[in-house]
């Protein structure tokens, strides 16, 4: 099953429709929660990145038997450091996006502890792909 | 303890999902940091926050967090309401600070998650 979300950048009353969405689809399918749960906290995380630090971008989701594929690919600034975003506590949200209850840093490296695999691709001044595949077991 | 308890001890007010009044929860875990809240890794808690926005119910439904305990009155948008509706949680208000609402649940028996 694919499914394909687009999300805007700077739009928080959406952040998070793509996951609910996903978690609906996975909820039906009869996953385990715990495995659902999993998913959904690191698709937040992510889409809540694009918000809050990119212009706009495309969700795909790929669900199969095994598990399920999620590629996230944004237009924005880019990470010039990547070991440095991962590390906990680092971040460079604004205000606005502290406001929100985020902006702390803990984003990446959440959505790396619930991922069986996760890589990140990105390049300055033009966007950034995060892929996470979490399997069902 | 039992939703209707938690709402009795903290005066608290219910928005929406009272049919899950009666349900019981045995944990809770408070913070206004949503990053903090998704890194909860048990399912099925109160959650207790002084954040009300979108964001917060959204992090309860990401989270299994059926229930929302919104401290210090702080103002709960329609918008809040109908997306916690559509996901069937429980948002109650409470005038009291989240400081003293956690401490009245814990010494009531709530355990904390971590
Ligand atoms: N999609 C993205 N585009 C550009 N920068 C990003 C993106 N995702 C994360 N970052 C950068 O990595 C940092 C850490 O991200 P994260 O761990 O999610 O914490 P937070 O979002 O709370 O700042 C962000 O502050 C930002 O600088
Ligand atoms: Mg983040």
């Amino acid at each position: 099953m694919k499914f394909q979300y687009s999300v805007e950048g700077g739009d928080f009353t959406m952040a998070g429709h793509a996951s609910s969405q996903v978690k609906k689809s996975l909820k039906q399918l009869g996953i385990d929660s715990s495995i659902i749960k999993r998913v959904v906290v690191a698709l937040y995380e992510a889409e809540v990145n694009i918000v809050a630090h990119a212009y706009r971008g495309v969700i795909d989701v790929d669900i199969e038997s095994a598990g399920i594929k999620l590629k996230l690919t944004d237009e924005g600034p880019g990470i010039p450091d990547i070991e440095k975003a991962m590390t906990k506590g680092f971040s460079t949200a604004s205000a606005a996006v502290r406001e929100m209850g985020f902006g702390a840093g803990m984003g990446l490296p959440n959505i790396r502890d619930n991922s069986d695999r996760f890589t990140i691709d990105t390049v300055v001044n033009k966007g950034t792909v995060l892929s996470i595949e979490i399997d069902f077991k | 303890m039992v939703l209707q308890e938690v709402c009795n001890l903290v005066n608290g007010e219910v928005l929406c999902g009272h049919s899950r009044l009666k349900e019981s929860v045995e944990f809770a875990f408070s913070s206004d940091l949503m990053s903090d809240v998704l890194t909860v890794k048990k399912e099925h808690f109160l959650l207790i926050t002084g954040l009300a926005n979108s964001q917060s119910i959204r992090t309860a439904e990401m989270s299994d967090a059926p229930y929302i305990l919104i401290c210090r009155g702080k103002t709960v948008t329609p918008d809040m309401v109908e997306l916690a509706s559509e996901n069937g949680i429980l948002i109650i208000v409470s005038k009291f600070s989240m400081f003293k609402c956690s401490g009245i649940l814990y010494s009531a028996g709530l355990k904390a998650v971590y």
